[in-house]
């Protein structure tokens, strides 16, 4: 398998008649996050959204160790993780309960890995509750977790620190420098700076028109 | 560093991807126990359907006559008109919630066969919703008169009846996922779909009541439940995918 890196050239994106994305090119490798900033409507979760496959754009590609993403869509899903605005959770279920049907699909682990994320994310006191009944910031420690399960080498994140306090948002600082240290790729969407150190951090200003 | 070391050492290497994934046959399997955990956790929504049920073939009696001998040649289609519009009832809910919630999503970018994944939900669906008025149905038809020896066919034919009602149902659902109040939207695209179901079952139904053999129709039941299984996930997962878009 060829290097693990994610590169974008020339993407462009419409949105019935909103030219979103205009010759939008990139590069993430190995070790490296790519912060994705932009006034609000600059297309920052439009662009996610398309690295995911989700949605197509009208021109340009995106490319994963090398290949068209589109060539083989299950494979690229099975190395990428995406958070996006809201914790994917039911409410109905607990936080642990949550994780292992979520990434209980992508992959088998054990009960302890599922208690050393949620210890991670400082979640272990609260992981047995109905997620209805934790705040939205609990829920996106949840998600978190969620994240480091999958044990996956690219992030897709969108604004990860939305609700969390300020030891929250160092915690996500921490992870994303954790998930660079050990070779791992990261794309996050934010409106404040993330605290990650700047060795491997690489910046990508979206216009909005 | 301390901290680091709390995080398993299969983290740390995220290069080390796709790891021991589980089988299509254990997703399908952890997919089917919690859509039954939701929705045990909330009954309502598994209620309704069946009260919906209970109260249009209860209708009918107090409409047309208490004549348990009159009610008897219209108890077929009472029934099978009721088994269809409550089951109808309890599509709109297949993929909404998880729609909502991103979950689907997140399914959806699992890289795992969606196919697989929406198959086993409608397999819960039709658990929850298809299978209890399936058992209610010969409970319903002894309330309009229908003999004893009929009991056995109705059962079949609606169980075998509510599947193929799951099934187009889950494609009606996974269309009309972006659309909001779809309910009148989802009755309109599957109703029509939904037409043999009602004649080939109403057909066996009565012919189970008037003591004939009634295995054709069964048999043609069964073979739009097979056609339903092998094509509406594939369609279901196309739908589910646009929608995501």
């Amino acid at each position: 398998m060829s290097e693990a890196t994610l590169k974008g050239e020339n993407v462009h994106l419409w949105r019935g008649e909103r030219h979103v994305l205009r010759g939008v090119a990139f590069t993430v490798s190995g070790g490296e996050c790519l912060q994705l900033t932009g006034p609000n409507g600059a297309g920052k979760t439009s662009l996610l959204r398309t690295v995911c496959g989700m949605s197509y754009p009208e021109a340009g590609r995106i490319s994963w160790r090398g290949a068209d993403v589109r060539e083989d869509l299950p494979s690229f899903h099975a190395e990428m993780a995406y958070l996006g605005h809201e914790p994917p959770l039911k409410l109905e279920l607990t936080g642990r309960e949550n994780l292992q049907y979520w990434v209980g699909v992508r992959r088998r682990f054990a009960a302890a890995e599922l208690d050393a994320v949620l210890e991670r994310v400082g979640g272990r006191r609260w992981a047995d509750r109905p997620v209805r009944t934790l705040s939205a910031g609990q829920k996106r420690r949840v998600a978190l977790a969620g994240l480091l399960l999958m044990a996956v080498p690219l992030w897709l994140l969108d604004e990860p620190t939305t609700n969390l306090d300020v030891e929250g948002q160092h915690l996500v600082g921490a992870l994303i420098d954790e998930h660079l240290a050990a070779g791992g790729l990261a794309m996050a969407a934010v409106h404040h700076p993330l605290a990650v150190s700047e060795r491997g951090l690489r910046r990508l200003e979206l216009g909005g028109v | 560093m301390s901290e680091l070391s709390v995080v398993p050492s299969s983290l740390a290497r995220p290069e080390r991807a796709p790891h021991s994934a589980p089988g299509a046959a254990a997703v399908a399997w952890m997919m089917l126990e919690r859509d039954l955990k939701l929705a045990f956790r909330k009954a309502s929504q598994l209620v309704q359907p069946l009260a919906f049920f209970a109260m249009v073939t209860t209708l009918f009696p107090l409409a047309i006559t208490p004549e348990l001998t009159r009610l008897r040649h219209i108890a077929s289609g009472v029934l099978w008109a009721a088994a269809l519009l409550s089951s109808l009832l309890a599509l709109e809910f297949l993929f909404r919630d998880d729609a909502q919630d991103g979950t689907l999503e997140q399914y959806a970018l699992s890289g795992r066969a969606l196919t697989g994944l929406l198959a086993a939900k409608t397999a819960a669906h039709w658990l929850l919703t298809g299978l209890p008025l399936a058992l209610m149905a010969p409970l319903a038809a002894v309330s309009l008169g229908v003999p004893a020896h009929a009991l056995p066919g109705i059962l079949a034919s609606v169980t075998l009846g509510t599947v193929t009602m799951s099934l187009l149902g889950a494609v009606g659902a996974a269309l009309t996922l972006g659309v909001r109040r779809a309910g009148a939207l989802l009755s309109l695209l599957t109703l029509p779909l939904a037409i043999p179901v009602l004649i080939f079952g109403a057909h066996a139904t009565q012919l189970a009541i008037r003591g004939e053999p009634y295995g054709a129709s069964l048999t043609l039941l069964a073979a739009l439940a097979v056609f339903g299984m092998t094509l509406a996930p594939l369609a279901a997962a196309a739908a589910v995918r646009i929608n995501l878009e």
